[in-house]
């Protein structure tokens, strides 16, 4: 545990330095990185931690950067306000999304959160207001008044800490003694309703934390690209989401922040080669599923540790419940 | 809305949720026997199509270019049952769905390099071009009732395969218990390969039969394919009843909300609020039972 901190604030580290000692594009990346990072987490926390496989986290991602892009385009443009409003409308989308998609468990799971976020994106194409299908173009918030989001380095910063905040705070929620039910429910729902605790709702309030730090990564994401558009909420968005949590190791929060930085890297090396990259990367994805069984973080954290006793295998999600 | 216009909608329902069908039956019968989802399984519709104008430009006429394209498609899929889907059948749901999905990216992208970004269009054959007056007022396009009509063969042919022949039989026993259709003697491999292709094949009748009405481009069967797993929620999943009971439901009622919601509510609102209908009729179904209409005993 000791090494895997010192990891963890040995990788802050290099992510701060960034700015100093990498170009403005190299910041604009680490800031996309933190951001597809941020989201990527909320999907861990559901899929690592719930064994929920969520299909459609891209749609709350999604509200959360039509919420800010709305609200600057009317007027309200300071980040104190829009943020945590981006967070508000995206957890309450979450909440409807997630009682109704909650009531089915395992395949069904997958298809209606897919179907769900497929309606949201078509209620995206309808905004016309809102530039429908090619979506609109979005003013960088303020931040307590003051312009300087627009500045690179500073709105890395911004996204950094924040990112840090949403990791420590998803991580004490995980340790939580809600966090242990919602573990507890991903490993056995039948005998975790049998001692008293109705796996429904936890999952409910977990899927609606998660799509509030989805959210707000969708509000980062507006002001970062400074547009917005339906492409956001799609279902390949939301399949991506799900493999850089795969390619950095669920069940661990910080290793889809890995994982974003893989996908993106890998994305960025493959497009200068080739116009036509998913060609190559749709089939890395299938073969790192079937090749592949640990995640970036994981086998890190496995080389950290090498030495000292193996911690336990990571049991979740599907496979424990075939 | 005159009784002439409701039955032209109606039938075009019927169409859409008999192409729906012929999706969403690939899917839940690929289910049943092998228990995985298949998020590739718009990539057939997409590639039926693109089969099919090939096929018409090799063999210069239709029925050759669609028993060719029929033949592609399903030689596309035996390789991919062999070769990607066979590891997947012991993994768990996750492995599954983002294998297939990188599969999905992977042909959306082929077919770019092959055919170019540009949507290709396929022309109704010559034979099937044309109305005919079906009632006084009421003229329909031949084309349509023509793809309907082999939806519903292909249905019956279906029905018939399950019900009453030798591996429609192993097909049933393969969706109960496969473990013991196996230790009886049976190659569950070959049965896999052949109920994967089955689906596929159909998938792509789909894709090509709606390729003269929808445009043929890149991520065309995507948005099939999840309006087909909404078919398949409602319906249940692994019931080929349910498939069809659902496909026509959504068939039905996607069309209909197209042409009556924006005379509710004002022609103002765009074509995104009326796509969304289906997916309210959806939630509604799923607060009504969570495993949809005619859930398969899944024991």
């Amino acid at each position: 545990m000791n090494r895997r901190a010192l990891l963890f604030a040995v990788l802050l580290v290099i992510a701060a330095a960034v700015p100093a000692l990498g170009s403005t594009y190299d910041t604009r990346f680490a800031t996309q990185i933190a951001i597809y990072g941020m989201a990527a987490l909320s999907v861990d926390l559901l899929l690592g931690y719930g064994g929920l496989i969520t299909f459609g986290q891209a749609a709350l991602f999604g509200v959360g950067a039509y919420a800010a892009g709305m609200l600057t385009a009317a007027g309200i443009t300071d980040a104190l306000i829009v943020w945590p409003a981006a967070v508000l409308i995206a957890m309450a989308f979450a909440l409807v999304i997630g009682a109704l998609a909650l009531r089915t468990s395992g395949f069904q799971f997958i298809m209606v959160t897919l179907a769900f976020a497929q309606m949201v994106y078509y209620g995206g194409q309808s905004l016309r207001s809102y530039g429908g299908d090619n979506g609109f173009t979005v003013a960088r918030n303020t931040l307590a008044g003051a312009a300087v989001l627009g500045n690179h380095v500073v709105f890395y910063y911004v996204v950094l800490a924040l990112l840090v905040a949403v990791t420590v705070l998803a991580g004490r929620v995980v340790n939580s003694e809600f966090g242990l039910v919602l573990r507890g429910g991903r490993d056995n729902e039948r005998r975790l309703a049998a001692i008293g605790f109705p796996p429904y709702r936890y999952k409910l309030v977990a899927f609606t934390i998660a799509g509030g730090i989805a959210g707000l990564a969708g509000a980062l994401m507006a002001n970062h690209a400074s547009f917005v558009s339906p492409a956001l909420m799609s279902w390949q968005m939301s399949g991506e989401l799900l493999a850089m949590v795969i390619l950095g190791s669920a069940g661990t929060l910080i290793g889809p922040v890995f994982g974003a930085a893989i996908y993106l890297v890998f994305a960025q090396m493959l497009s200068d080669y080739t116009e036509h990259w998913m060609l190559f990367f749709g089939p890395l994805l299938v073969l790192r599923v079937l090749l592949v069984k640990d995640g970036l973080w994981g086998s890190l954290v496995r080389l950290a540790n090498a030495g000292e006793a193996p911690a336990p295998p990571l049991d979740w999600g599907p496979e424990a419940a075939e | 809305m005159s009784f002439p216009l409701f039955l032209e909608q109606l039938f075009n329902g019927i169409q859409l949720g008999m192409m729906l069908f012929l999706m969403a039956v690939g899917v839940t019968l690929v289910f049943g026997v092998m228990r995985i989802i298949n998020l590739a399984h718009g990539s057939m519709f997409m590639l039926g199509g693109y089969f099919l104008v090939a096929g018409l430009a090799v063999t210069g006429s239709t029925l050759p270019g669609l028993v060719l394209a029929l033949a592609l498609s399903v030689a596309v899929a035996v390789v991919l049952e062999i070769v990607v889907l066979r590891p997947l059948y012991a993994r768990g749901a996750l492995d599954q769905v983002l294998a297939t999905f990188g599969l999905t990216l992977f042909f959306n992208e082929l077919v770019v390099v092959i055919w170019g970004r540009e949507p290709l269009s396929l022309d109704i054959p010559d034979f099937l071009d044309g109305r005919v007056e079906l009632l006084p007022g009421l003229s329909y396009p031949v084309y349509r009732l023509a793809i309907t009509g082999v939806a519903i063969a292909a249905g019956a042919l279906l029905y018939l395969l399950i019900n009453r022949t030798r591996i429609g039989a192993l097909i049933r026993a393969g969706s109960e218990k496969r473990e013991i259709v196996a230790a009886l003697g049976v190659n569950i491999g070959l049965l896999y390969t052949l109920v994967f292709a089955l689906g596929a094949a159909l998938a792509a009748l789909a894709g090509m039969m709606t390729g003269p009405l929808l445009s043929i481009e890149s991520g065309n069967g995507d948005p099939i394919l999840i309006l087909t797993l909404v078919v398949i929620v409602i319906g249940g999943l692994g019931s080929v009843r349910g498939a069809l009971v659902g496909g026509l439901l959504v068939g039905i009622f996607d069309t209909f909300s197209r042409v009556l919601l924006p005379q509710l509510l004002g022609l103002s609102t765009g074509s995104g609020l009326t796509s969304m209908a289906v997916y309210i009729l959806m939630a509604a179904i799923l607060v009504y039972s969570r495993t949809g209409l005619f859930a398969a005993n899944r024991g």
